[in-house]
């Protein structure tokens, strides 16, 4: 089982149809919502966990797309300088999908890219600028 | 300081010399003193190693510039449009590590993000990045020019000094928010209604926990600044040796506060870093390490100290803090801060640290290396710091 954090943009052309019922049902996708903003009949905006094997990934993508919904994958938003962070630990005070996370042994804070969803709180958080990317939030624009 | 001395400096340092001392990190003393016993740790270790890393806003640097053709008395200088205290000598300047660039829109739009300030000037000059120096002066019969601008790095300044007028501080709070809104402070982003705490202590490793009474550090103990070898220069500001203690002799607060002195062109700036707080301003984060030497066996039980016996006070900085209203929710150990989660008002809320325990670790493991293989010697304190009564009365 792989899993993937997902942006799912719905334009108001597509925004009334069945497709996440259709990801689950037809291409075995097991998706948990993290988080959703509907604008009726302007643009609704779904962050998706999407798990299953990296075969059904693939294919569930690639039917969203299909079905015109603008896919952003969140792991690839955020990235982290490895050489300016000093594993202070601030990041994690904001963080909330422990996507960024404190290894307890050595107390190093570890990235993991997939379990983020782009809200941009550790770019505002980090004293030492070592986080970068796009957020998906505009309240937290950079 | 009057306190029994079962092993002398000169002992210490003889063995530094030869290549015998035995020295250990703060967090691995704690481990033999936990297996061993103190008596057994005394007799077997000469030096213990200390150090913390974080941000440490009383921080700044004496810079010289050296002198202009034709000469200058510079009133008004800026490295990188960060101003820099200029009412000294003709080009002497004290630049401050929480001065903001000028033109930074501060908090107008909060939180203001603080991008860039004295401390990051420190960390490019230390890093030997090209830096736009700007003075203006009144003009005298001896000094005649009134504006002055050029690049420099770090190389074409005469003299660069960290000169920190308070760093280390011995404990510190651990800081919640009880207000209804996100705050943004120097102790981190806070959420409301208490959904998180943060605190900024390397604990177990940190320098003045190890020497609760400042047995040892005291003005020329010479230190781990940056990089390079520093010395404490003097009782930090606010030092205050009479906060409460525990039975350990711990303090439960703030308390002891080193101020220290450091040659910038030694430094690496991988251990002295610009930060910009959000919606706080401007820092300096800096790496300090402190070697104790065991002269006594009451100083091996002191360096075993382990993050379970130290606490600190939770302090609500949402409505508390910025009144004055000086009051603690309660006490959490550093055990329990450093797990993750911890008890408040009998709620379970997460904990972030918000200085470095990896980085304190580099820097206590450095300098044991330079103590163990390069024979960096001890300096015993010339001046003790104020300290309190032992045992505690």
């Amino acid at each position: 089982m792989a899993s993937k954090n997902v942006l799912l943009i719905f334009k108001p052309n597509i925004m009334y149809r069945p497709i996440i019922y259709r990801l689950a049902t037809e291409y075995g996708i097991i998706f948990n919502v993290l988080e959703a903003k509907i604008l009726p009949k302007q643009e609704g905006r779904l962050i998706l966990e999407l798990s299953g094997t990296d075969e059904d990934l693939v294919r569930g993508i690639a039917y969203l797309e299909e079905e015109l919904v603008q896919v952003e994958v969140l792991a690839d938003k955020m990235h982290r300088d490895e050489e300016r962070c000093v594993s202070c630990g601030a990041c994690t005070a904001v963080c909330r999908t422990d996507a960024l996370s404190i290894d307890r042994a050595t107390m190093e804070v570890r990235f993991h890219p997939e379990r983020c969803v782009a809200c941009g709180l550790c770019i505002l958080a980090c004293p030492v600028k070592a986080m970068s990317g796009v957020s998906i939030d505009n309240e937290n624009e950079i | 300081m009057d306190i029994p001395i079962q092993r002398s400096y000169e002992e210490i340092n003889e063995k530094i010399r030869q290549g015998k001392a035995v020295v250990l990190r703060a967090d691995e003393m704690t481990e033999l003193v936990s297996s061993e016993g103190v008596k057994s740790a005394f007799k077997k270790v000469d030096v213990v190693t200390t150090g913390t890393f974080g941000a440490m806003c009383s921080s700044g640097a004496f810079i010289n510039f050296g002198h202009t053709r034709p000469k200058m008395k510079a009133t008004s200088v800026w490295l990188n449009d960060v101003e820099a205290y200029g009412a000294l000598a003709a080009v002497d300047i004290y630049l401050g590590a929480t001065q903001v660039q000028e033109d930074d829109p501060l908090n107008r739009v909060h939180p203001g993000r603080f991008r860039y300030g004295g401390g990051h000037v420190i960390e490019d000059l230390i890093a030997g990045r090209p830096v736009r120096l700007r003075a203006k002066s009144y003009g005298t019969d001896c000094y005649p020019l009134r504006e002055y601008e050029t690049t420099v790095t770090i190389r074409d300044l005469r003299d660069a000094f960290l000169y920190n007028p308070r760093n280390s501080y011995q404990n510190y709070n651990c800081a919640v928010n009880l207000s209804k809104r996100t705050i943004y402070t120097y102790m981190g982003i806070l959420r409301p209604n208490m959904a998180n705490a943060t605190y900024s202590s390397a604990g177990q490793l940190s320098p003045l926990l190890n020497d609760p009474y400042y047995w040892t550090i005291g003005v020329g103990t010479r230190i781990f600044l940056g990089g390079a070898a520093g010395v404490v220069s003097w009782r930090g500001t606010q030092h205050n040796p009479d906060a409460p203690r525990g039975e350990n002799g711990v303090v439960r607060e703030g308390a002891g506060t080193i101020a220290v002195t450091g040659d910038m062109k030694e430094m690496s700036a991988e251990y002295i870093r610009g930060a910009s707080l959000v919606g706080y301003g401007c820092s300096l984060m800096v790496g300090l390490g402190v070697p104790i030497p065991i002269l006594n066996e009451e100083l091996a039980r002191f360096t075993g100290v382990s993050d379970r016996d130290i606490v600190c006070q939770v302090v609500d900085y949402g409505i508390d803090y910025p009144n004055a209203v000086n009051r603690a929710l309660c006490e959490l150990s550093y055990a329990e801060l450093k797990s993750g989660r911890v008890e408040v008002q009998g709620r379970n809320i997460p904990a972030a640290p918000l200085s470095s325990y990896p980085m304190a670790v580099r820097v206590a493991e450095n300098l044991k290396s330079w103590i163990r293989d390069g024979g960096f010697v001890l300096g015993a304190p010339q001046v003790a710091l104020p300290s309190a009564p032992f045992p505690a009365v």
